[in-house]
């Protein structure tokens, strides 16, 4: 049996050839290495992000993060819920506060429920992955499975903001949270310190629909990392990490930039440092290569 | 809906911050507003509002109905949450302007084209419809919602972004056909439909 047991929500980009299933390649390889057994809720839906509201009024939309929890009771009674995606995690945690604050909501979510034949009690602790690492797994036992510390790489944390509000990770703060910076040393990279954009707003799902509003935002958080000397950006959270890396091309061509900044997760870097091959890493999911973690995989 | 709006007008003859708190999700929150400003300060698209949210809250006071409901305002939010963080009331204002752009729609306000708007559209028919978001479909509906000359020119401008994701894995064209999807599609759908039913006889009970 693993030591560490989750109800696991992965959500939708993670799945298979979805646009951060290489998130899921490289969180799989790093909690096989850390002993860490991920039970995926059976039957999952879509969470709605922060993005559902102008179709769906508040009930529908709490009524989806309340079928997945109500699922994850049945199937995993014993095991907090983890998600991967800031989005997920968020909305699923969000509406765990609301029915827990209001018994009218709370009863009404379950009549929609009843409809699916599921009933929720709603007792279940709802986390980021993040969360697991530092606070079931710590720092120092991450740190103990590096085999190949990643020397000589300066890399910007950049948290963005649903990992981080309204809720974050407990003794961080909201405007400086240290966990990303922590976590880059733990693997033997150095972080930049002063990286001013660490939770400034990519635009989220505007990056869609105000493209031109987003991607100025966008321009500022990378370069603000060029600023800070980082060969590249690492973030918890799937939609900073796919608008901050496939619109450089496009800010490129629109501000005369010539940015080409690696932009991984958290979960990359950590498979890389535990000695695990590029494709364990999903380096191969890069759209921008990370060259120089490729090298150490390929050692 | 155009129907749904006079009737509102009429209950509400002019007091519109008891509209709000009758019926914008968490709306009961605006009159703790203290005018700060920190909000507007917060916010990434601040400058891109036409009334930023501080603002939004003083007009709903003063009863300005149309400049706030018939505004892009609410629609500029990034749900970023840095509104929520700093707000020394503790409003929830990221929820109040989601509540806000959802009541606006149900009252046939919204401006027209608002991309915004539609792209939110876009994305709950895309999830409701399977239980799980097809990306690829999402995209396109998203590049054609404007018609379909604007589609092929968005298209071809993200051309070099989907033959990115499509070489990395991170996009398959087996969406088209298949895709993912909730396998028991029949309690998700039954289960949504049911939690609409509610929802409007509650908006029927606030709107009589």
């Amino acid at each position: 049996m693993a030591k560490h047991s989750y109800s696991f929500y992965p959500g939708c980009s993670s799945q298979k050839a979805a646009s951060s299933s290489n998130y899921q390649v490289s969180v799989d390889t790093m909690c096989k290495e850390l002993d860490i057994e991920l039970n995926e809720i059976p039957d999952w839906n879509c969470c709605s992000a922060s993005i559902g509201y102008a179709g769906g009024g508040e009930l529908p939309r709490l009524a989806l993060s309340a079928r997945n929890m109500a699922l994850s009771e049945e199937a995993h009674p014993d095991q907090d819920i983890v998600a991967t995606c800031a989005a997920c995690w968020l909305a699923t945690r969000e509406t765990q506060e609301r029915l827990n604050d209001d018994d009218e909501l709370m009863a009404e979510t379950n009549t929609a429920l009843a409809e699916a034949g599921l009933k929720l009690k709603n007792d279940k602790k709802v986390r980021h992955m993040v969360e697991v690492l530092i606070e079931d797994i710590g720092y120092e036992e991450l740190g103990k499975h590096v085999k190949k510390p990643l020397e000589g790489i300066k890399i910007a944390g950049y948290v963005g903001c649903q990992t981080n509000r309204p809720f974050g990770i407990a003794g961080e703060s909201f405007e400086n949270p240290k966990y990303l910076d922590k976590l880059i040393e733990t693997v033997g990279a150095e972080a930049c310190d002063n990286y001013e954009k660490k939770v400034s707003c990519c635009g989220g799902a505007l990056a869609f629909s105000e493209p031109e509003k987003s991607q100025a935002l966008i321009k500022d958080i990378i370069e603000s990392a060029y600023d800070n000397g980082a060969d590249m950006i690492v973030t918890p959270c799937p939609v900073c990490q796919m608008n901050t890396e496939v619109y450089q091309d496009q800010i490129n061509a629109t501000y005369g930039t010539k940015f080409k900044m690696p932009v991984v997760y958290y979960s990359t870097l950590m498979s890389v440092a535990y000695g695990k091959s590029a494709k364990e890493a999903a380096l191969n999911g890069q759209i921008i290569k990370a060259k120089q973690l490729e090298e150490i995989a390929g050692k | 809906m155009s129907n749904y709006n006079q009737e509102m007008i009429e209950k509400y003859r002019g007091n519109f911050l008891k509209e709000v708190q009758d019926n914008v999700e968490e709306g009961d929150w605006v009159k703790m507003c203290m005018q700060c400003g920190v909000c507007s300060g917060s916010c990434p698209l601040g400058p891109h509002w036409e009334h930023p949210p501080q603002e939004i809250f003083m007009m709903i006071r003063a009863g300005k109905r149309d400049e706030v409901l018939e505004s892009s305002s609410m629609w500029m939010c990034t749900s970023c949450y840095n509104c929520i963080a700093r707000c020394p009331r503790g409003l929830p204002i990221t929820h109040i302007m989601h509540g806000l752009a959802t009541y606006s729609k149900r009252l046939g306000l919204v401006p027209q084209n608002q991309p915004t708007a539609k792209f939110a559209q876009l994305f709950w028919d895309n999830l409701s419809k399977k239980g799980r978001v097809n990306e690829l479909k999402l995209g396109l509906s998203l590049y054609f919602m404007n018609g379909i000359g604007e589609g092929i020119k968005k298209s071809l401008k993200m051309k070099d972004i989907g033959l990115g994701m499509l070489k990395t894995g991170r996009l398959t064209p087996m969406e088209m056909i298949g895709g993912h999807g909730c396998k028991d599609t029949k309690g998700f759908h039954a289960m949504l439909k049911k939690a609409q039913e509610i929802e409007e006889a509650r908006i029927g009970k606030s709107g009589s």
